[in-house]
């Protein structure tokens, strides 16, 4: 079973005015973490993502595509990586999600759409 | 292959219950069951076993619904199933219901309709509720379940402590919900605390080396063993203080207490536990006078550490008031005010200080405030004879 872990830090600012040192530091022990799963083979996929002010935002309005600056939720709580993990049941997903090493993050796991067969 | 192991199954449910009707029935009802689940749900991993399961809980749930069939009942939660070797599945089933991905009304309900097997109806006249709301809660969560794979098993001890109090948590509200509720028109919330009961003490057979879960049973029933002095002729509520005590079953106290000691003794303390001594030292007082009131407000203190609440600090202004007079335990009451203010309780026990204190405007004030926020008849009658009188 596929899960998306989406990650998010709880205050966008906080996370990246904070110090480099400590951030280089959570950031060797996310590494270290994300290996260790990925070497499992628990984590299939995933990556960290540049900032919600890199964002840009598509909707379709009235069958017209229009492009918009900035991410479609708000910039506070935006997604800042994701991971997909491969693992048998909810139980497994949330005991990695809770192994997460890092202080201020927000994890939402949602069961990934297995195609109709 | 099914018609032999439907046969099979019949065979092993009429050694068990002795009696082959009501086997032929459960297997029924079990089968009933599988056509109209498996089919959403999807096969289960062993088809058997889910039967068998099935069939001994459709079993009980007849048992359950008669009286003759009361002696059988103990004979079959106590009895395991000739050639099973798993545990109980009904222990997984409840750590299913109560499984922290679920909200907590969902889990109420799920835990209601699937494990003690309430039908939606009765569901919703116990928490009185639409039928529909229910419905939709209940087939919601079982989305859930199989669309984010929530597994169907009893967690791994390493997680065990964490997913029981999810367990507990629910059925404590359960049998609350119920508890709480009076005479007349919500007989069906009553019966809801009995259903509690129950279930605490099959988790406590599964589960014998937990002492929460005793904690939590001794804590039902020394409630249960005073529910006929909390109401009076008239259908209203009588408060502790008034209580007839002769009214109180002493044996089941008595048993109650020793249930709690046994779980005193693995030495794993915790708010179960806790509130079932308080409880206990209760029942256990001649009169309310002779409460042991120091030992309350000593329990309340270690409650206030394990599991630190408001509510815990009202209870604990009462036992103040006793130890230590109504001026101190009003101080300790207005210390609490901003978070409790939406809460009946608070304003009722402040009112009862005020008038103590001789200050009765104030008092029928807090009374007033306190009536508008229940909603429970119970409550209301007595607090308006309150303001009245």
């Amino acid at each position: 079973m596929k899960y998306m872990m989406l990650l998010a830090p709880e205050d966008w600012s906080a996370f990246e005015s904070r110090p480099k040192a400590e951030a280089e530091k959570t950031f060797a022990r996310i590494a270290q973490w994300w290996d260790d799963h990925a070497r499992k083979g628990l984590i299939v996929e995933g990556h960290q993502l540049q900032g919600p002010e890199t964002a840009t935002t598509v909707r379709r309005r009235n069958g017209k595509p229009t492009v918009t600056d900035g991410p479609f939720i708000e910039a506070k709580e935006a997604v800042g990586g994701y991971g997909i993990l491969e693992v048998p049941d909810l139980d497994a997903a949330l005991a990695i999600a809770k192994s997460w090493p890092g202080e201020g993050t927000v994890i939402e796991l949602r069961p990934v759409k297995e195609r109709d067969r | 292959m099914v018609r032999e192991e439907v046969a099979r199954l019949t065979a092993a449910m009429v050694r068990l219950v002795g009696d082959f009707d009501l086997a032929e029935d459960a297997v029924q009802d079990a089968l009933v069951a599988a056509l109209e689940r498996w089919p959403s749900d999807g096969l289960p991993q062993n088809p058997v076993a889910w039967l068998t399961t099935t069939a001994r809980r459709k079993a009980i749930d007849r048992l359950r619904r008669e009286v003759r069939y009361r002696e059988k009942l103990t004979l079959l939660e106590e009895s395991s199933m000739p050639d099973q070797s798993s545990p109980d599945e009904r222990l997984g089933l409840l750590f299913t219901c109560c499984h922290p991905a679920l909200s907590r009304e969902v889990q109420v309900a799920l835990t209601l309709r699937a494990v003690i097997g309430l039908t939606t109806a009765e569901i919703a006249r116990a928490f009185v509720a639409p039928e529909a709301t229910i419905a939709q809660r209940i087939v919601r969560a079982k989305r859930k379940i199989v669309g984010a794979r929530i597994p169907f098993r009893v967690p791994e001890p390493e997680e065990r402590a964490e997913r029981l109090s999810e367990v507990l948590a629910v059925l404590y509200l359960t049998f609350n919900e119920g508890y709480l509720a009076t005479a007349g028109e919500h007989a069906a919330r009553r019966d809801l605390a009995e259903d509690a009961e129950w279930l605490t003490s099959l988790l406590a057979d599964l589960m014998p080396d937990e002492p929460e879960v005793l904690g939590l049973l001794s804590l039902m029933r020394v409630h249960l063993a005073r529910h006929a002095s909390r109401i009076d002729a008239g259908g209203r509520l009588v408060l502790l203080e008034q209580q007839d005590r002769t009214l109180w079953d002493r044996e089941r106290i008595q048993a109650a207490v020793m249930l709690l000691e046994r779980a005193a003794a693995m030495r794993r303390p915790g708010v179960f536990q806790l509130q079932a001594a308080i409880a206990a030292t209760h029942a256990e007082a001649a009169s309310y006078e002779e409460t042991d009131w120091p030992r309350i407000l000593h329990l309340y203190d270690a409650l206030d550490s394990s599991a630190p609440s408001p509510v815990v600090m009202l209870n604990r202004a009462v036992a103040l008031w006793h130890v230590a007079g109504p001026d101190a335990a009003l101080a300790a009451v207005e210390a609490i005010a901003p978070d409790l203010d939406r809460y009946s309780l608070f304003h009722a026990t402040r009112g009862e200080l005020l008038r103590a204190l001789g200050r009765d405007a104030e008092a029928r004030g807090a009374d007033k405030r306190a009536l508008a926020l229940t909603e429970n008849p119970a409550e209301r009658e007595l607090l308006s004879r309150r303001i009245g009188g």
